[in-house]
């Protein structure tokens, strides 16, 4: 037998059967790692909404209508929400107003004009930074440039307004960038060809097929400065107030303020009623926001070919 | 020449004049779009000009060398003493025991997105888990002070009311999908035929996932980690509701103290001057800003690491 003896056999057999059985060992190695993958994928998913169905069942009792016209009472059963649903409500139209002409502008700019240079590469770095910088940074932003700098009342609607603004523009920049960017650029070179200057264009051709992009992006923004209270506490907005702002220039408190202020309020009431019925306003807010850029998303949505 | 032609030139030359006026337009309109990027740039700027001034005013009052050694962090109370290192301490603790959760769950998360989920799993979990990070931290704050925390006390009795852990495991949850999509997208982006060659010598699906797909995809993956560590040192309202008000410096060795007993965190002690009427000219307030700086030199150096290294060390796949 060519030199291969009975020994070598037996060695090879044996490593085939441990080849084999390392075949096993790998296989339910395999099995337990797709199995942490899935736990692990839904962790989060799971532990968010075993919450949120305790919060929602502390608050039905007490969701009613009173709870949304009423202000704020350290009696329970009085409390309201009234001046900080307003406050935040009127938040969402001013932050609107600032962040978006601006947003949309830059992300014109970078989209339509700017060349591949290093001042694009510059302010689009920029903006990925600005968005990782904390809240409440904004907050300091805010409170030292509107308020110290520029003398306005701190805790009004106008400062909260334009703090929670800045704290947007990044996202609201990048988003309205994707919708522009998803624009064929053959739409664009026909637009050309017929002779058109570059801003008639953006203007005929560009923004209206970007402006559904651009709004689901933009609402999804606004969706997240509503939930934003660092930035309102640190330009000086209360935690709690007991009327409704009347104009740009009154103080106000928001959703999440009364929300902080509540959470650690001693009676069992506040923190297992009054506070939670407080979440669930906010987040059906955020829920209605979410759904609405979801339904522009999907209605209008190109079907790639 | 006739009176037609010199009419006809006329009319080019009111043409040329429409059309200049048009030009001038169309540049000032880019202009316009210049300033409005132009400004994102200002804003950070902005941000630097304002903390320096008032931190500048800050270490006028208070010597930095105070500022960066002494143990004791009280603003507000007398003795006032103003060492940032209590502050720093709470900080990393609480980003430690976060990110220990965080990190591992968003990566597997990342994993099974990307390597093991059929599109219709991954077009309903993507969305679900994005929900994670759309509900505001004060929330979180709320869930961790008000259920996770007495759920918690069943297990270990001796938990406080305010607490890392409690606070820990819910910014964990609101950062996962930060980790797992950044870090998804650049396994995503592993060419098919690399998994396959491991594939074809014999190698098992997941020793694929391990030795060859996530290699390939590290400078993602470490970036989207250095961006959640980040996201976790800036994050304010949980830890200010869940983990307390209790400046003090923390032993990370003795894990039952570090996790079960308050703390504060820099984020929370800038809340709570905040809380506080502080007028403009006292030093609290100005130490709002020299803490402010200190978090945003942190956030924003990492922030800019996370960038080079995505960038830098990206393998690149013709």
């Amino acid at each position: 037998m060519n030199g291969i003896s009975r020994g070598d056999i037996n060695c090879i057999q044996k490593n085939i059967y441990n080849r084999y059985s390392n075949i096993r060992i790998e296989k339910i190695k395999g099995k337990i790692f797709i199995f942490l993958c899935i736990v692990a994928t839904l962790l989060g998913v799971i532990s968010l909404v075993t919450l949120l169905v305790y919060v929602f069942w502390d608050a039905t009792a007490w969701l009613n209508l009173e709870f949304l016209t009423n202000p704020p009472s350290r009696f329970p059963e009085r409390a309201g929400i009234y001046p900080m649903l307003v406050g935040s409500i009127f938040l969402i139209p001013m932050v609107a107003l600032y962040s978006i002409p601006l947003g949309v502008g830059a992300a014109i700019y970078l989209e339509e004009y700017a060349r591949d240079s290093l001042i694009k590469r510059i302010i689009e770095i920029n903006i990925a930074n600005l968005a990782g910088v904390p809240s409440i940074v904004y907050g300091l932003l805010g409170l030292g440039f509107f308020v110290a700098a520029l003398g306005m009342i701190h805790g009004t609607l106008i400062v909260g307004s334009l703090t929670l603004a800045l704290r947007v523009l990044p996202i609201v920049i990048v988003s309205s960038q994707e919708a522009i960017a998803s624009v064929p650029i053959s739409h664009r070179f026909a637009s050309f060809a017929l002779g058109v200057r570059k801003w008639h264009m953006i203007r005929t051709v560009v923004l209206p097929e970007a402006i559904p992009g651009i709004m689901t992006g933009t609402i999804l923004a606004l969706a997240s400065a509503m939930g934003e209270t660092a930035p309102l506490i640190m330009i000086g907005a209360a935690t709690t107030i007991f009327t409704a702002p009347r104009g740009i220039l009154s103080s106000f408190s928001a959703l999440p303020l009364q929300i902080f202020a509540w959470s650690d309020f001693p009676h069992r009431e506040f923190q297992h009623g009054v506070a939670p019925a407080t979440i669930v306003v906010l987040l059906l807010i955020l829920l209605a926001m979410n759904g609405l850029a979801i339904f522009i998303r999907l209605k209008f949505s190109r079907k790639e070919h | 020449m006739n009176n037609d032609n010199i009419g006809a030139m006329r009319r080019d030359r009111i043409d040329i004049t429409v059309h200049r006026a048009e030009i001038l337009k169309d540049t000032s309109i880019g202009g316009i779009f210049f300033f409005c990027a132009l400004l994102s740039v200002l804003i950070t700027f902005g941000i630097v000009i304002i903390l320096l001034k008032d931190t500048a005013g800050f270490f006028k009052e208070v010597s930095i060398i105070e500022f960066f050694t002494h143990t004791r962090w009280s603003p507000t109370i007398k003795p006032v003493e103003f060492g940032v290192l209590p502050l720093i301490s709470g900080t990393f603790i609480f980003t430690f025991v976060t990110s220990a959760i965080a990190l591992p769950v968003g990566l597997l998360t990342a994993v099974f997105l990307s390597e093991y989920a059929n599109e219709r799993t991954h077009s309903v979990l993507k969305p679900a888990l994005e929900i994670l990070a759309g509900i505001p931290t004060v929330v979180y704050g709320y869930f961790a002070l008000v259920y996770v925390t007495p759920f918690l006390r069943r297990i270990v009795p001796q938990i406080s009311t305010f607490n890392v852990l409690s606070a820990g495991i819910v910014v964990a949850i609101m950062i996962i999908p930060t980790i797992a999509s950044i870090s998804e997208d650049a396994m995503r982006a592993v060419p098919k035929s690399l998994r396959e060659a491991g594939l074809a010598l014999g190698v098992s699906e997941f020793r694929v996932t391990i030795t060859v797909v996530i290699p390939a995809a590290l400078s993602g993956i470490v970036s989207s980690f250095i961006l959640g560590i980040s996201r976790v040192i800036g994050e304010t309202m949980a830890v200010t509701i869940a983990a307390g008000n209790l400046s003090r410096i923390v032993n990370p060795f003795n894990i039952s103290d570090a996790l079960l007993n308050p703390i504060q965190t820099m984020t929370a002690a800038m809340v709570e001057i905040g809380l506080s009427d502080v007028s403009g000219h006292s030093v609290a307030y100005k130490s709002l800003f020299a803490v402010g700086f200190t978090l945003f030199i942190m956030t924003f150096s990492l922030n800019l690491i996370s960038q080079y290294i995505k960038y830098k060390f990206r393998e690149k796949y013709l």
